[in-house]
This record gives structure tokens, sequence and C-alpha cells, in this order.
């Protein structure tokens, strides 16, 4: 994916082997390590909630707007989280301008899993009149830069994001919606995190490059919430993982996961 | 919304010589370049211009697809402007809009008169500015961010090209104006100009304005761009600026 | 002198050199760059220019297509490469050559451009020492207009680093850099030099600077 042409190249694939099989990596970094994290919390004045993450790089914008519209029909009282991503031609030659394609999908679809699997939002709260009018929250990731592991960068964004939301309130009077003065925080149940491994060879190697991904034989993403349970799996590409290589992938997850965490602790 | 504009309102009838903003009549929001921010294009560049905060990338020149587009003699410019669903308030759906598709032709039209496009046959230059976040007047921050984003693609360029507005807001000819102005005033005129062959490249106006207000704020907004110019050049320059104490290994 | 596209460079007569262009008698830049006036001449050195290729180049391209009787390669430049098949096994084309037991789709070969078609297409050949398709090593990137600063005068700069790092380098005129050393180490402090002259080419200075980095970086090492 890393040419202009988007085709695998041979000479990549062989060295990118050779060298995670002898415990490096072409950037310098081992098998375990993440690329240093940066992330800009409030990035954006106009969302509600907004932030910024630099993952080597990688780099994801993330907007959050809360409004209000129509439930869905088998939830009527129940507020809506809407994941959408976008990969916008600017972040790499191989991504065109146009509709949402299969990878943009899958990374709005992933994320989404995560957040909603967690029970992050208590979407009962979100409702404003039951079957009409609840609140929209719409969590916008917009990437700037690819250069691999874009589920992780954007499961940060998102919670950093949603962190700092600030929406403004309606209230309900006499069967009809009015909006308040007040603004209110989003209250986050929990804060799921995703860590991505990827299969190169014998290996397991976490936060892939582009390169790395462009020869990957298979990548596993688990989403952990804060007390390390499993809230969400992807399993992509198509060569299979052994148990024992499951195992391995979900304990690394969970040190990688805690790392991360403690990283993006508030510094208040 | 409306509360606030009847409070800015309010302002400006007390200190008549200030916009709404503080800014004077012939005073340019703050403008902040950098080129060569984005590691995959071939180009590229950051704006900030007042609150608007734009990312353009260059790719190419490159093979066109599909190749039955490719001009045989020169190469085709491509330009595509695009809001961010969170750049405004409300949100917006990341569809292209019919005024996305405009802006992105008049910035092609705006950029084209500054390329040597003749040097590369059937192949296609593309610009794509990403509106992270708009505050009026996204079109000419698009155009001045898309400049130095070519230049930064190493294009073969006849000159610079700088983008301002200029307008009419109660009663008063503004320059470079933003969201309120651009929504509330009574004529805004966007213009591009390339500074050293003085053409104006872009020119579009809303509103409505007697003709010599009209030829009075297209040289207001050329005054503006030569401002932006120098802007622009600076921009270009500061990636390669020089450190001190390289300066100083060089001359030893 | 740091100089931006219209940057009016000379008034009168004078030889135009690359990147600029004369316009009512005025001469200006068309690339960001430094000028250079020599013998009657004005030109001005890129910092940033996209592959312009030329007839003897040497290219590092990717096969990224297969026609009949041609390989189609990715060589960074405006418009893809040609490589035909008489070039690549010097005999002519027949139906029934396996062409991918010869080049695949996502091989990476080092070429030499022979000609440019009517279209201005680059022809390509492997036939010749040292060409064909690339076992081993990776590629990296320089801006293309910094490519005869890597290689130095008469290969002083290149040579110096083939030397000091122990790697195997192999320079395509069209910005891709084979790097091929025994270790990794080696092949991470070729790819750093290469970083540095990627900041550095236009600060005067350069082979000294690149030369104590490498010693530096020995010294680290030992």
């Amino acid at each position: 994916m890393s040419g202009r042409y988007g085709i695998v190249s041979k000479l990549k694939r062989k060295k990118i082997h050779e060298v995670v099989a002898s415990g490096n990596r072409m950037d310098g970094r081992g098998l375990e390590e993440y690329r240093e994290i940066v992330v800009r919390p409030n990035a954006m004045e106009k969302a509600d909630g907004s932030a910024e993450v630099y993952l080597g790089k990688s780099r994801v914008l993330v907007g959050v707007s809360v409004e209000i519209g129509k439930p869905f029909e088998d939830t009527p009282a129940k507020g809506v989280l809407i994941c959408n991503a976008e990969f916008t031609p600017i972040a790499h030659p191989t991504f065109e301008p146009g509709p949402p394609k299969d990878d943009s999908i899958e990374l709005a679809r992933v994320v989404d899993r995560g957040l909603r699997s967690a029970e992050i939002l208590d979407f009962d709260k979100l409702c404003l009149i039951e079957g009409s009018d609840v609140y929209l929250v719409f969590v916008d990731l917009y990437v700037l830069s690819y250069d691999g592991n874009l589920i992780d960068a954007s499961a940060m964004g998102a919670i950093e994001a949603l962190r700092n939301t600030k929406m403004q309130v309606y209230k309900v009077k006499e069967g009809k919606l009015e909006l308040t003065k007040r603004t209110q925080a989003l209250k986050l149940l929990s804060e799921p995190l995703a860590v991505t491994i990827a299969k190169i060879g014998e290996n397991l190697v976490v936060d892939p490059t582009a390169d790395e991904e462009e020869v990957m034989d298979a990548r596993l993403t688990i989403t952990l919430d804060e007390n390390g349970n499993v809230c969400t799996i992807q399993k992509a590409r198509s060569e299979g993982f052994t148990m024992e290589e499951i195992k391995k992938a979900l304990s690394l997850a969970q040190e990688k996961s805690a790392e991360i965490r403690e990283k993006l602790k508030r510094k208040d | 919304m409306s509360k606030e504009k009847k409070k800015t309102r309010r302002k400006t009838k007390k200190k008549p010589t200030k916009r709404f903003d503080g800014r004077n009549p012939m005073e340019l929001r703050p403008i902040k370049i950098e080129s060569g921010v984005l590691p995959n294009a071939d180009g590229s560049a950051y704006i900030e211009m007042g609150k608007n905060k734009v990312l353009v990338g260059v790719f190419g020149p490159k093979e066109m697809h599909p190749k039955r587009f490719a001009k045989p003699n020169m190469a085709t410019l491509r330009c595509r402007y695009h809001m961010s669903p969170f750049s405004v308030d409300p949100r917006r759906s990341p569809a292209p809009s019919r005024r996305d598709m405009e802006i992105g032709m008049v910035m092609t039209w705006a950029l084209e008169p500054a390329i040597f496009l003749d040097r590369y046959p059937r192949s296609v230059i593309e610009v794509y500015a990403e509106i992270l976040e708009a505050d009026g007047g996204t079109r000419t921050a698009c155009i001045n961010a898309a400049t130095v984003a070519l230049v930064d693609a190493g294009i073969p360029m006849r000159d610079l090209v700088a983008s301002c507005s200029a307008g009419k807001m109660d009663g008063k000819l503004v320059v470079d104006l933003g969201d309120y102005e651009d929504k509330e005033g009574e004529a805004d005129v966007p213009l591009a100009y390339m500074p050293k062959l003085e053409k104006i490249t872009l020119l579009q106006m809303d509103g409505v304005l007697p003709p010599n207000e009209f030829e009075e704020c297209i040289n207001l907004a050329i005054e503006g761009c030569k401002q932006i110019y120098e802007i622009q050049r600076e921009a270009l320059k500061k990636k390669y600026g020089i450190s001190e104490e390289l300066q100083e290994e060089a001359e030893e | 002198m740091l100089v931006v596209p219209g940057d009016i460079l000379y008034e009168g007569r004078i030889r135009t050199g690359d990147n600029t262009y004369r316009s009512q008698g005025k001469v200006s830049a068309t690339r960001i760059g430094l000028v250079n006036y020599t013998k009657g001449m004005v030109s001005v050195i890129a910092l940033e220019a996209r592959f312009n290729p030329l007839t003897g180049d040497l290219v590092i391209g990717e096969v990224v297509d297969i026609e009949l009787g041609k390989w189609i390669l990715d060589i960074d430049a405006a418009t893809p490469a040609v490589l035909n098949v008489p070039d690549a096994i010097d005999a002519p084309f027949r139906s029934d050559i396996d062409m991918t037991k010869i080049l695949d789709v996502g091989d990476i070969v080092v070429a030499k451009i022979v000609d440019m078609d009517r279209q201005r297409t680059p022809i390509l050949s492997i036939l010749g020492r040292d060409l064909g398709r690339v076992a081993e090593g990776f590629i990296v990137r320089l801006t293309p207009s910094k490519i005869p600063r890597l290689i130095g005068k008469k290969g002083s700069m290149v040579n110096m680093i083939l030397r000091e790092t122990g790697c195997n380098i192999v320079i395509g005129q069209n910005g891709r850099i084979l790097i091929h050393g025994k270790t990794r180490e080696q092949e991470e402090q070729a790819v750093s030099v290469i970083e540095k002259i990627e900041r550095e080419a236009h600060i005067s200075g350069l082979t000294n600077r690149v030369q104590e980095y490498l010693k530096n970086m020995k010294e680290e090492k030992g």
C-alpha cells in the first residue's frame, strides 16, 4: 500500500520479514514497542469535543458533535452514537477522494464497536422525547496522515475527544424541546482502548507502520476497557493465528493498553 | 447565535472605527503558514488565517487515471475543496456539496495561470484542501496554502498566487472578511493575485456594490494579497532555515 | 541566495539555465532554490523538484503492470516507464515466454533509461552490468534534486558512506536509493546519513559535516 500504485513490493516484504525474524524492526523499535504518542486535546474550537493524535507519522483528528435527532427505531428511548471515519486524500497517495471504502468503514466500525461494547455512555439519559428526539453523538475520525495503525490512534482520539466534549443542554417543556444556556460534559462510563498486533512471519509486533501493514500476514486488534476486560476483537487479513498466538496477543494487549492509559491520564 | 450578533452590533456602534473583532478596516486577520507538514504528500502546507484552519496536500505530476481524461499537450490541475464534518457548527455531512465542487473549480482557475502545465503532458497534479475549521474566507485560505504546497512539491511556477477578500460591512469597506462579516455584510469580493506578474486570477463577488466601491474593493484586496505574499515567502524559506550552529560550522 | 518562484533574478541579456524562465526581458525563478550565476548564465539549484527522466539516467523502479511484450515500471516520474522484452532478455519477444518468470509485479529493478519515446515515455533497459532485478536490500528516498550531493564530486560522498558504513549502496537518479548491509546497524547508519543529507543538502560544508557525523556514530558504537 505504500507506493502510488498500491502494490506490495516483494523486496520490502522479504526485508521486513527478515528484520522482524531477527527480533528487530526497520525503524529501530523493539517488537513490543509503540511509536511516540502525542495527544492534543481540544484541538478544534467549533466541535463540541476534539482531539488530535500523532502516532509516529500517523495523524488522526477526532471531532465530536452532539446534535438532536431521531432515535433508531428499535431503541426509541435511547440516545445514538455514530462513528464515522474519513481517509482524506492528503493522508496517503493511495487514498482517493470519494465515498468511504472498505478500510475506512472497517476503521469506523471497529472503533464504534469498541465504544459501544464498553457501554461508554448511558444512552437512556441521552433521550429527550421517546421516539422522536434524542441526543446524537457523532464521533468523526478524520485521518490526516497514514503510517499504519489508524485504529489505535483513532480509539485514543475518540476517548480523548469524548472526555472533553461539552454539549448544549436541551430541556423538554410541555412536550417541546427548548435549548438552555447550559453546557454539560458527556459522562463517560468506561474508556476502551485498542491495541493492534500484526503477525509477521512467526512473530507478533505491536503498533505496525504502513510498511509493516503492507507485508503483514494477519492482524489482531484487541480493545480493552480500564478493568482489562476485552470489549472488541477484530482479526484481519487472510492468515490464521494459533491459540498460542492469540493468548500471547491478549497478554500483550493487556500490558500495552495499560501503558497507553497511563500516557493519556489527565494532567489535571 | 442571534444574541451574540446583537451584542457585536452594539459594540460596533460604540466604537465606529473598529470592526466587530477589533480590527481596523485595512487590517488582515493573523496568518500563520507552514510548509512541508505532511509526510506522504509530494508537497504540503498548513495555514491558519483567522480561525480558519486548512491543510493542503499536493500530489504529482503523476499518471492520469482514467487515461482518456489526460490532455496530450499539458498537465491537468485538479483541486478538491473539502470540509471536515466538525469544521462548522452544526456538524455538516462529509459528502461533498455543490458549493465544495464550485470552490474546487475556482481554486483550479486561480492557480493554473501560475503553473507551467505544458511541462508535463498527459499527467495530473492533484491539490487537496482539507478545511479542518472554517471561519469565513476559506477559499482564500485554501489558495494561499495551495500555492505554498505547490512550490513545496517542486512544481515549476511563474509566480506565487496570494488570495484575500475585501468587502463592505455596515457601509464601510473592509479587507479580509471574517465569518460574521461574510454572512452579515453588504458585499464580499474574494480575489487572488500574482504579485510579480500583476494579474488577478480569482475574482468573485456576492452582494451589491456601486462600481466605484467595487473597484476600491479590488484595490484593497490586492493590497491584502501583497501582505499575504510576504508571509508565503517567509513560510517557504523557513523550511530551509539555516540554524546558527550549522551556519557557524559551514563558515569554519 | 534562496529564491522562490517568480523572483526576478536578472534583467537584460543572459542565458537562462535550470529552473528559470524569461518573460518581458526579465529572468525569473520557477522553483524554490539557490541562485547560481556562472559564465553568462543564471540558474536555480532546486531544493524541491520531481524526477525529470533523461536518457542515460540510472533509475530504481518497481514493476506495477505487465502488458503484452512489456513491463510497466513506476520510477517516480510524471509518467510510468516501459521495459520491453528485448531490453530485458536480449532476445525478441515470443508469445510462449512466461514474462512473470523474468520480472513480476512488485519486483524492484535497477535499470537504465535508454530512450524517450514520442510521447516522452522513458524506455528502460536492464541489459548490462549491475542492472536487473534486486534480490536483497531495501529502498529509501531522497529528493531527486539532492542526488548530486549524495554522490559528491566524482563520487566522493557516496564512497565515503560506503567505506564508513560498510553498506552496499545503489543510487537511482530518481531519488530511490538501494541499501544492503551485513548488519542492521550498518544499514541504520546509512539511512541516518541519507536523512541528514535530505535535511542539509543546501547548506555548504556538507562533506565535512557528514564525515564528522559518521565518525561520531562509529565512536558511539565503539
